[in-house]
């Protein structure tokens, strides 16, 4: 039935806030913890929400008569409260597929996480968790190849795959960062990594970089005998760059590039993704930048629907932290996360952070990578966290070696190999991961000095961003 | 007093991928390793290739893979069998993993020379 133009400022929540009603399989879910001014009361500030996030405005105009809008709306579901906090709830908000481009993370983040995080009614706002539906997930390309055929072109099965990031990060001729590579990947290491900061500096221009690094791996695959590959950063200042530095690796018949997906942008990602997937080349995939959106624990956007849009977006692997090592995230949330990127089909679990059953359908699995102030100690813990379909990337643990990268390599090699082989045999890893490391250092000197060396060092803070359960 | 260094140098070894690393598996610890590929519900394989051809895709398989097999004294007497008829090529024991269209695990059980 038509309705007649009322001008004037309406309540949200007459329009947004609908608890009768039932998502659609086919809506996009959100759920963002909200804060909102003190004395709005919690309906008008989740309906506000999902208006800004929507169709809405804060005043009705002429123009919305000319569609549906009923249609279209974004609509908040249901309110709950946040365990152990007063002051913040969780609003849950369903929105038609069709707000959407297909296929586009960068259109479903303009809308989600747009003006509204700026709206006044609120003081903070923290996009939680997305459910995507299958159907958008459908118009998605993924990861380029995901885990299963990146093991086949790597030749790697029944271990995590084992890497460093190229150190000093910053300041190195081509030539000596080639250098590097090459004690690294001889040392028994499967892949080496440009630091994110590498990109086409004057002291090592990108192609200098390239030339180097591919002599070094094919050096090294020659006299190893193993697959080895290094991940080639194409993050460039534009997208032409970017896809120049991409085809000169295929040129070079290197097995895997990379690209920083943040601060190189969603779109940039996607179509280096697409590129990757026509030219049979992996992705690897920093994410420089996340913290500044995903640490506030009552404002920004968490590393889960970051992870999300990633394996949307497109990647083979991506860093999600080490729980361990030096940098920040908690074991419970990170597992919920590395099932996103791996699974087929993840369950709502509040317990790992997990808001919504999410469905993946088809989409390849991405690698996760550890990597961040961890060494041979950590190496059950991260086996037993990571299982097999994940990096570990050991950057001051294997250039800090006293014999140089190549042993600092070995180490990581055999530590990694003797708690694989432990945990078939049915041993408990973390309990015993002092007896497993020392009885394989028997066999390697260089582990040995590897477990000398870093015996003491650990990275005991508390996490900022904890779960909200009680 | 001639100078003494501690720093040792790393040489390069040749390694068959996983496992390459340690040192070579005593017969128990084999079996232990087979007893997790068919705990996993894998289908153990062998295959074999003469040291020459170790980074082909493709070594030759041994019989078919032993799809469903649970015996563990019978895979052991496959890998053995194999390898008395080649032996100087590189046998190895794979969990294959037909929900993933992967390779659950896979490692050299013997070194061709």
């Amino acid at each position: 039935m038509s309705k007649k133009y009322d001008a004037g400022v309406k309540e949200y929540r007459d329009t947004y806030w609908t608890p009768d009603y039932v998502p659609l399989d086919t809506d996009l879910l959100a759920c963002f913890k909200c804060t909102g001014q003190e004395g709005v009361p919690r309906e008008e500030v989740a309906a506000a929400v999902a208006a800004e996030s929507s169709t809405g405005t804060w005043s009705t105009v002429w123009s919305e008569l000319l569609t549906d809008l009923e249609f279209y709306k974004g609509r908040c579901y249901r309110i709950e409260d946040v365990p152990g906090d007063k002051e913040s709830f969780y609003a849950f908000i369903a929105y038609p597929l069709d707000l959407f481009e297909e296929g586009s993370i960068t259109n479903v983040l303009t809308s989600l996480v747009g003006n509204v995080f700026g709206f006044k009614a609120l003081r903070h706002l923290r996009l939680e968790d997305i459910r995507f539906p299958i159907a958008f997930i459908k118009t998605c390309g993924g990861p380029p190849s995901g885990i299963v055929v990146e093991r086949d072109r790597l030749n790697k099965y029944g271990r995590p795959l084992l890497g460093c990031t190229i150190k000093p990060k910053l300041g190195l001729s081509g030539k000596n960062y080639g250098r590097v590579v090459y004690e690294c990947l001889r040392g028994g290491l499967d892949l080496t990594k440009d630091d994110e900061n590498i990109n086409s500096q004057p002291f090592q221009r990108w192609r200098e970089r390239f030339e180097f690094v591919a002599e070094a791996v094919k050096l090294a695959q020659q006299e190893t005998g193993e697959v080895k590959g290094h991940y080639l950063n194409c993050t460039a200042t534009t997208p032409e760059e970017m896809y120049e530095r991409a085809e000169f690796a295929k040129e070079l018949d290197m097995p895997i590039i990379m690209h920083d997906y943040i601060t190189g942008g969603f779109t940039a990602n996607t179509g280096l993704a697409n590129w990757c997937r026509k030219n049979g080349m992996l992705l690897h995939i920093h994410r420089a930048m996340h913290a500044v959106i995903d640490r506030h624990p009552k404002h920004g956007i968490h590393f889960r629907v970051l992870a999300k849009c990633l394996r949307l977006s497109g990647g083979d692997q991506l860093h999600t932290g080490t729980v361990v090592g030096k940098l920040e995230g908690d074991r419970q949330t990170t597992l919920g996360y590395i099932d996103n990127l791996r699974e087929s089909f993840v369950p709502e679990d509040r317990t790992r952070g997990n808001f919504f059953d999410q469905d993946w359908g088809s989409m390849p699995g991405v690698f996760a990578v550890a990597s961040g102030g961890i060494h041979v100690w950590h190496m059950p813990a991260l086996l037993a966290i990571f299982g097999d379909d994940s990096c570990l990337q050991f950057g001051g643990g294997t250039h800090g070696h006293p014999w140089g990268s190549a042993a600092g390599a070995a180490a990581n090699r055999v530590a990694l190999e003797a708690c694989v082989k432990a945990r078939n045999a049915g041993r408990e890893i973390e309990k015993e991961s002092r007896d497993i490391l020392m009885e394989a250092a028997k066999h390697s000197p260089e582990l040995a000095i590897a477990l000398e060396t870093w015996k003491e060092i650990k990275f005991e803070f508390d996490t900022v961003d904890k779960l909200d359960v009680q | 007093m001639p100078f003494q260094s501690t720093v040792g140098d790393y040489q390069t070894v040749a390694t068959l991928e996983t496992f390459g690393f340690l040192p070579p598996m005593t017969q128990d610890e084999i079996y232990d390793q087979i007893a997790y590929i068919i705990a996993q519900g894998w289908s153990p394989v062998i295959e074999h290739v003469h040291p020459s051809g170790s980074m082909q895709t493709y070594w030759s398989y041994w019989k078919l893979p032993f799809f469903g097999e649970k015996d563990l004294n019978l895979v052991v007497s496959e890998l053995e069998a194999c390898h008395r008829a080649y032996p100087d090529h590189h046998v190895r024991m794979v969990g294959y993993d037909a929900y993933t269209q992967s390779q659950g695990t896979a490692f050299v059980v013997f070194e061709g020379r």
